[in-house]
């Protein structure tokens, strides 16, 4: 290929890179549609749920709309689900006035009630700690993993997800606090 | 998608693996190749290893400075095992930065090391296809064609395999074109065509982008930026 026949064969490439994108873009916002739509993965809105707590009040995740919520799969039997308790327990006394909000879904399938409540009584934990007896909600936010973590922005939409752990408290602190700052 | 695999007692990370394999065995083949684009293999093994460790502090160090305020409370966390704390944008900034302190101080010529690190960059970029497969992530705008997938509660483009497709055709192509001579820079330079190129087609097809015209326009500049360097080499190599 001689510089000319290259010359034109780059030149029509990116006249038909210019066509391609141009007409496409209106069509390319419209098809921007996860955050309509519920599915367990980031930026898609967080699947609902009703679960029973360990006291036995029923909490929807609705509920909690307009919060920020860290939704957390956890069993007394994982050692790093156990280790980063406390860490969320500290960020859930220093954020919930700011709206935030620890949600813990022990796999209750996979554990015992009286374990679950003598782990609650030792850390002092205060925030709502959800029996998934049935793993219905661990299939639905496909937690394959202990702990799996969804931190969900205050539109109820699912902004990022770790899985495995322990989480550090600065990884904590900081994905709630961009939560807290940047949603509406 | 498969984005946990348990084997035994162990859970690995799927998307992760994929792109750990895909550096070991990119690498492994850049050092092969790196004969034919006069490029020392070790010096070309030290190369990355620096790039990926000026990477990984310069990341982690760039999201403390960032979340200062976060870590004043608990210092230790900087040293934390977890991943996401992590500064994506300054880690790349660190690696080039490593990579290229590096490259200097052993005055490695700069088109011959790139050329000779592309078929490392084609198989990561293989590996990328793979773990987006297993995420899940990178998914496809919805459709009704009949080869669109079910996911995240939609029939979609199958876009993360659009992407392996790319990515293993231009693998392909970059091979047979590194078998023959051409000037220095080319092979990097015809794969950042590529790269650009399949972008700008494929970005069409994707539903996650947050930005979707700053992605296909950026890539259509970087298509326009290999072009002109591509056709400055050929040209310079024939005069």
């Amino acid at each position: 290929m001689n510089t000319k026949q290259r010359r034109i064969l780059f030149g029509i490439i990116l006249l038909a890179g210019l066509f391609w994108i141009v007409p496409g873009i209106p069509k390319m916002y419209a098809q921007q549609d996860s955050s309509a739509k519920e599915a367990p993965q980031e930026g898609f809105l967080a699947p609902e749920f009703t679960l029973e707590t360990i006291e036995g009040d029923s909490v929807s995740l609705h509920d909690f709309r307009g919060k920020v919520i860290v939704l957390n799969f956890w069993a007394t039997w994982c050692p790093p689900c156990r280790e980063e308790m406390p860490a969320l327990q500290s960020m859930y006394e220093k954020y919930r006035e700011e709206g935030m909000v620890v949600l813990a879904v022990d796999l209750t399938a996979q554990d015992t009630t009286e374990d679950v409540q003598a782990f609650i009584a030792k850390n002092s934990l205060t925030f709502p700690v959800l029996m998934d007896v049935s793993a219905t909600v661990a299939r639905a936010y496909r937690a394959q993993a202990l702990p799996t973590t969804f931190f969900i922005g205050k539109d109820g939409t699912i902004q990022k997800i770790i899985v495995g752990g322990p989480m550090s408290p600065a990884l904590l602190e900081t994905r709630i606090e961009t939560l807290l700052e940047e949603m509406p | 998608m498969f984005p946990v695999l348990h084997i035994g007692p162990f859970s690995l990370q799927a998307p992760g693996l994929a792109l750990v394999l895909a550096a070991w065995f990119g690498l492994s083949l850049a050092e092969k190749t790196a004969p034919r684009f006069k490029a020392n293999p070790e010096r070309l093994y030290t190369l990355v290893t620096v790039a990926f460790l000026a990477g990984i502090l310069g990341g982690r160090f760039i999201y403390v400075f960032r979340y200062f305020s976060a870590f004043r409370d608990a210092p230790l966390s900087a040293f934390s095992l977890n991943l996401d704390l992590f500064d994506a944008a300054g880690g790349a900034v660190f690696a080039l930065l490593g990579g290229a302190i590096y490259a200097r101080k052993y005055e490695m010529p700069a088109w011959e090391t790139l050329d000779a690190l592309t078929p490392f960059f084609a198989v990561l970029w293989i590996g990328a296809a793979l773990s987006h497969i297993a995420s899940g992530k990178a998914f496809g705008a919805p459709t009704t064609l009949p080869w669109g997938i079910f996911l995240w509660d939609a029939t979609r483009h199958p876009s993360q395999f659009y992407e392996l497709f790319a990515a293993a055709l231009t693998l392909f192509l970059l091979s047979r074109a590194w078998r023959a001579e051409s000037p220095s820079g080319t092979i990097f330079l015809r794969f950042l065509a590529w790269i650009s190129g399949w972008t700008l087609f494929l970005d069409a097809f994707r539903g996650d982008l947050p930005n979707p015209v700053f992605a296909q326009a950026a890539a259509w500049i970087l298509l326009a930026i290999s072009f002109y360097l591509l056709d400055a080499k050929f040209s310079g190599d024939r005069a």
